[in-house]
C-alpha cells in the first residue's frame, strides 16, 4: 500500500498549520516516544492495571494482546487522559506528562485513538467527519474562520480514496455501513496524523479482504508513526506484529516476537493455549 | 433582476461542497434580501403611507404586535443555536431576555426622568414606592452608550460565569435544564422584591422616549419594528454562518459525541461557553428590543413557564434548522394572540396538544412539513 506523501513525511505536514504549543515543545530524540511506568488503576478494589510498565519506541508497531479484563482498554484510557491512575507515570515524548494533561491536550499533542466501537459523527457527512478530525489548531477562535486550504483539501481527497469512501463523501456518516464506519474512523485517525496511533480492535466486523487491507495500512504507517494495536484476532496479529506484549491481570506477562510469546508456557496457560490448540 | 440571473450563471461548480462555509448562494441572498426588505420596510410603509380606509393598510396596533413576534423569533434563534446545534437545552433563557428588557427599561425610565417628562425627577416607580434616591446601580443608565454597554456586559457575564461553572463540572442534559430553571426562578424572586430597586411586582413602565423620539409616534413605532426585523435578519445571518462554518460542525460533534471530540483534540468547554454566551446575548438583545414596543417589563417575564415556552417554539418549528425555530415562534405566538382573545380557556390545551402532536408525529417540526426534509435532526 502506498501512503500519500504527507503521511509518510511528517515534517512537510507540520509546516503547514502552525503547531500548537504542546506539539511544538514535544521534543523527542529518536527513541522512546511513549513511556508508562509502574501504572496501577483500581476500580472499587478491582485492579484493572497492576504496576504496568510499557515503552513504545518511535516508529514501532506494537500489538497488545491478552484475555478479556487484562487491562487493554484501561491502558489506552490512561494514555489518552480519560482515566487517571492511582500510581505510576506516563510520558509522551520527553516533555508531555500525560497524567497532568486533559484528553484534548494529549490528543492535540499527537496521540490519536481509534475506539473499539466505531464512533463517528453521524449527523455530519463523511467528508465533514474527516475535516473535523484533521490536524489543525482546534481552538474556538480558529474554528470560527477555518477553511480547508488547497493542500488540506488534497489530503482529504487522498484519505477518502485510501479508505475507499470517495463515493460516500457527502453522505451522512450515520447512513454508511458498519464496515465503512470502521474505515471512516481509521480515516479520521489518519487526518489527525498523530505521532502515536492507539488502535483498539480495528478489524472487528471486517471481511477477510478488509482485514488484509487494514494490516497493509498499519504496516505502511509504522516507521513514520508509532502504532499500538489491541486485537483479539490472532491471524491478524500474526500478520502485522513485530513485537507483541501480552497483558494479564493488569500487568505485562510476556513481551517479544509472536513466536517467542507463543512458546512461553505462561502465555499458553492464560491465553494462547485455548486459541492455538 | 439581471444582476441576479448573471450571478447565478457565474456560480462555480462544486458550490454544494459540504465543507464550504457559505451563508447563502446568490439566489439565497436574493430571496433573503427580498424577504427582509418586504418585512422590515414594506409593512411599516403600508402602515404609514396608505390611508386608514385602504384594504392594504396595516393598522397601528399590528406594528408593535409584529415587532413583539420578531423579538420572539430572535429568542428562538438563540435557543436553536444552543439546543438544536449543541444539544444544550436551556429552560432559563427568560433570564437573559428579562435582563435585556430591564436594562432597556432602566434606560427608558431614566432618560425620560432626566428630560423632565415625569412629575418628579425620578422614574415613576420611586414615587410609588416612596424612595427618595435611586439605587447606586442606576447611575449612568440615562446615557444610551452606557445602557448599550451594560446590555452586552451584564447578560454576557452572567451567562459566561454560569456556563463556566456548569460546563466545567460537566453538567449536562436534563440536569443542566433543571438548574437553568432554578436560575430563572431565583431571578424572578429577586426582581419581585421592592428592595431590589427595579419596580418590584410592577416592574418598569410608562416609557416616553427612546433617543429623543416619542414612543407614541407611529413613525417611531414603525422604525422600532423595522430595526427589530433587521436585527433578526442580522442574527440569522450570523447563526447561519456559524452553523455552516467549521465551528458549527464541532458544535454538532459536542451534541452527538462529546467524548469523541475530546480525543480529536477539541476542548468542549470552550465551544460550549462560546455558543452559550452568544445565545444569551442574542436573547438579551431581543429583550431590549421588546420592551419599548410592548411598553412594560416586569418579573412575570422570569416565570419558569415563559422559558419553557421558548423551548416549545423551537421544538414545534424544528430543531437544528434556524428557520424552523423562527417559524415555530411565529406560529405559536400568532396562535396565542388569536386564541387568548377568542377562546382564553383553550390556549394552554391547544399549546399542549400541539407540542404532543409534533413530538409524536413530526420530530423534525413544522418545517419538515414544508420542505419534506429528513426529520428529527437531534
Amino acid at each position: 500500500m502506498r501512503l500519500p506523501a504527507w503521511l509518510q513525511n511528517r515534517t512537510a505536514v507540520e509546516a503547514a498549520p502552525p503547531p500548537r504549543d504542546l506539539a511544538h515543545r514535544l521534543e523527542t530524540g529518536r527513541g522512546v516516544i511513549l513511556y508508562m511506568e509502574g501504572v496501577s488503576v483500581s476500580f472499587d478494589g478491582f485492579k484493572a492495571l497492576n504496576d504496568l510498565s510499557l515503552y513504545i519506541d518511535e516508529g514501532e508497531l506494537r500489538c497488545i494482546i491478552g484475555p478479556n479484563g487484562a487491562g487493554k482498554s484501561t491502558m489506552m484510557d490512561v494514555i489518552t487522559g480519560k482515566t487517571r491512575p492511582d500510581t505510576g507515570s506516563v510520558w509522551f515524548g520527553q516533555t508531555l506528562d500525560c497524567l497532568r494533561r486533559e484528553p484534548w491536550e494529549i490528543a492535540a499533542a499527537g496521540v490519536g485513538r481509534k475506539f473499539q466501537k466505531p464512533t463517528v459523527f453521524e449527523q455530519l457527512s463523511v467528508l465533514e467527519n474527516l475535516e473535523v478530525a484533521m490536524q489543525a489548531d482546534k481552538r474556538v477562535r480558529i474554528s470560527l474562520f477555518a477553511r480547508p486550504t488547497p493542500a488540506q483539501r488534497q489530503q482529504l481527497d487522498e484519505v477518502l480514496t485510501l479508505i475507499g469512501l470517495s463515493g460516500e463523501r457527502d453522505r451522512l456518516a450515520g447512513l454508511i455501513s458498519h464496515g465503512q464506519k470502521q474505515w471512516l474512523e481509521i480515516g479520521m485517525l489518519l487526518m489527525q496524523n498523530p505521532r502515536v496511533l492507539l488502535v483498539d480492535e480495528p478489524v472487528a466486523g471486517m471481511t477477510p479482504g478488509e482485514v488484509e487491507r487494514t494490516a497493509e495500512l498499519l504496516n505502511a504507517l509504522a516507521g513514520k508513526h508509532s502504532v499500538i494495536v489491541v486485537e483479539h484476532d490472532m491471524a491478524f496479529v500474526r500478520a502485522i506484529a513485530r513485537k507483541v506484549t501480552v497483558l494479564h491481570q493488569g500487568s505485562v506477562l510476556a513481551e517479544g516476537s509472536m513466536d517467542q510469546v507463543q512458546a512461553d508456557p505462561r502465555v499458553q496457560e492464560v491465553y494462547l493455549g485455548e486459541v492455538v490448540a | 433582476m439581471t444582476v441576479f440571473s448573471h450571478s447565478v450563471a457565474g456560480a462555480l461548480p462544486g458550490a454544494s461542497d459540504s465543507i464550504r462555509p457559505m451563508i447563502f448562494g446568490p439566489r439565497g441572498w436574493a430571496i433573503f434580501g427580498t424577504v427582509v426588505v418586504l418585512l422590515a420596510g414594506g409593512i411599516p410603509l403600508l402602515n404609514l403611507i396608505l390611508p386608514v380606509d385602504s384594504p392594504l393598510h396595516v393598522p397601528d396596533y399590528l406594528i408593535p404586535l409584529l415587532g413583539k413576534f420578531a423579538c420572539y423569533a430572535l429568542v428562538a434563534l438563540a435557543m436553536d443555536l444552543i439546543w438544536g446545534y449543541c444539544g444544550i437545552l436551556s429552560l432559563g433563557h427568560g433570564v437573559f431576555f428579562a435582563l435585556g428588557g430591564y436594562i432597556m427599561g432602566m434606560h427608558l425610565s431614566l432618560s425620560a426622568a432626566q428630560a423632565g417628562l415625569y412629575r418628579t425627577a425620578f422614574p415613576p416607580f420611586m414615587e410609588f414606592m416612596q424612595r427618595d434616591s435611586l439605587p447606586w446601580f442606576w447611575a449612568g443608565f440615562g446615557h444610551p452608550a452606557w445602557a448599550l454597554l451594560m446590555l452586552l456586559l451584564v447578560p454576557g457575564l452572567l451567562a459566561f460565569g454560569f456556563g463556566y461553572l456548569a460546563f466545567r463540572s460537566r453538567i449536562k442534559g436534563v440536569y443542566f435544564s433543571i438548574i437553568t430553571q432554578a436560575l430563572t426562578y431565583a431571578a424572578m424572586l429577586l426582581f419581585f422584591l421592592n428592595e431590589t430597586g427595579l419596580g418590584g411586582n410592577n416592574g418598569l413602565t410608562d416609557f416616553k422616549i427612546l433617543l429623543g423620539f416619542s414612543l407614541q409616534e407611529p413613525t417611531t413605532r414603525a422604525a422600532l419594528y423595522g430595526i427589530t426585523v433587521a436585527s433578526v435578519a442580522a442574527a440569522y445571518v450570523l447563526c447561519r454562518y456559524l452553523v455552516r462554518a467549521k465551528v458549527g460542525r464541532v458544535l454538532v460533534g459536542v451534541r452527538d459525541a462529546e467524548n469523541r471530540l475530546m480525543f480529536l483534540g477539541y476542548n468542549p468547554l470552550h465551544y460550549k461557553l462560546f455558543v452559550w454566551t452568544l445565545s444569551a446575548l442574542l436573547c438579551a438583545i431581543a429583550g431590549a428590543l421588546y420592551v419599548p414596543q410592548v411598553g412594560i417589563i416586569n418579573p412575570g417575564e422570569l416565570q419558569p413557564a415563559n422559558s419553557i415556552e421558548m423551548a416549545i417554539w423551537v421544538a414545534v418549528g424544528g430543531r437544528g434548522t434556524l428557520v424552523g425555530a423562527m417559524l415555530g415562534a411565529l406560529v405559536i405566538n400568532g396562535a396565542k394572540s388569536w386564541l387568548t382573545a377568542a377562546y382564553p380557556d383553550l390556549w394552554l390545551f391547544f399549546l399542549a396538544a400541539l407540542f404532543i402532536a409534533v413530538t409524536l408525529w413530526l420530530p423534525g417540526g413544522l418545517l419538515s412539513l414544508l420542505n419534506g426534509r429528513r426529520g428529527g435532526k437531534a
